[in-house]
């Protein structure tokens, strides 16, 4: 059972409380006349499958009932952040990346 | 002005059966041992009405104080005054409870504190009803039923949570020392019970009106 922090509610609840809800930052183009049937194909059907730090849009259905972003591991599931829409997460693949070569660095 | 329809929705000439009407809860009061280590209530027929707005707007908590007389509640409480209570149910909406027969009249005062604002007031009185747990053995009984941690310190009296309940959803108020509320859905109203009954068979129940 994993605890999930929800930022609206302010505190970690049981994982049943919630319900996933794909990938998150998905901008939706502006003019979607103006798009190609690929780009517009792209937005509606295609999305990331990395392995490592998904960026994912989580609802707290059984709470608050507000849906908020949470950025977590595919392979560890581990959650490193939980944050609200329109926030920008502060743990990235990139941020994750100068971390481990920094630590190494360290130990090297 | 707004041109939303507000009329008394549930006039006092006809008929009103609460969610729990089928389980005859009348018919068992004084019935249970007298030792109950569970006590139930069904608050019923109370006026629900569900308040959303900006709650990061001071003039929005300004005209709900002023129409209530209670402060907008933060995240995961609820507050009382008189008879009605207010309770956060997320960051833009309210849940509040008002005796049965007054939600036509609050709903009017609040219209009127927050004319002009972008805000939503719907009574969903038919949708829900209260359940009122009280006795030493109610916390052994949230415990088995639901995975939020109900210690007392970590839900003070003054908490309110939206919540899993056995295998539905519910809100679960701490009112006072040994009493729960619990706020549930009409369709899911005859599972509660029988859950409850069961979950609180080994306490002992009794029913109070």
């Amino acid at each position: 059972m994993l605890n999930i922090f929800c930022p609206h509610c302010g505190e970690t609840r049981s994982e049943e409380e919630f319900h996933a809800h794909g990938q998150a930052h998905i901008v939706r183009p502006e003019n979607p006349a103006e798009c190609s049937d690929e780009e517009w194909g792209d937005y509606i059907f295609f999305r990331d499958n990395p392995r490592g730090i998904h960026h994912e849009l989580w609802v707290h259905s059984g709470g608050c009932r507000k849906f908020f972003n949470a950025t977590r591991h595919t392979v560890t599931y581990e959650i490193y952040e939980t944050y609200k829409i329109g926030e920008k997460p502060s743990v990235t693949e990139a941020s994750v990346a100068a971390a481990k070569a920094s630590a190494q660095g360290v130990t090297a | 002005m707004s041109n939303v329809n507000v009329y008394q929705q549930r006039p006092a000439d006809a008929k009103a059966e609460s969610p729990l009407f089928h389980a005859s809860l009348h018919e068992l009061v004084g019935k249970g041992p007298t030792d109950a280590g569970v006590t139930l209530t069904e608050k019923k027929l109370l006026g629900h009405l569900t308040l959303r707005g900006d709650g990061k707007d001071p003039a929005f908590a300004e005209a709900v104080h002023s129409a209530l007389g209670m402060e907008l509640p933060g995240a995961l409480s609820v507050v009382s005054h008189g008879g009605a209570s207010l309770q956060w149910l997320s960051p833009d909406e309210w849940l509040l409870i008002v005796p049965s027969g007054e939600e036509l009249a609050a709903e009017q005062k609040l219209r009127e504190a927050l004319a002009g604002q972008h805000i939503s007031i719907i009574n969903v009185s038919g949708g829900q009803t209260l359940l009122e747990l009280r006795g030493k053995n109610v916390r052994e009984v949230l415990m088995k039923s639901t995975s939020y941690d109900v210690h007392p310190g970590n839900f003070p009296v003054g908490k309110a949570v939206a919540t899993h309940f056995a295998k539905a959803q519910l809100v679960i108020r701490h009112s006072a020392e040994d009493t729960w509320e619990l706020v549930i859905r009409r369709s899911f109203s005859d599972y509660f019970w029988l859950w409850l009954q069961d979950a609180s068979a080994e306490y002992g129940l009794s029913i109070v009106e």
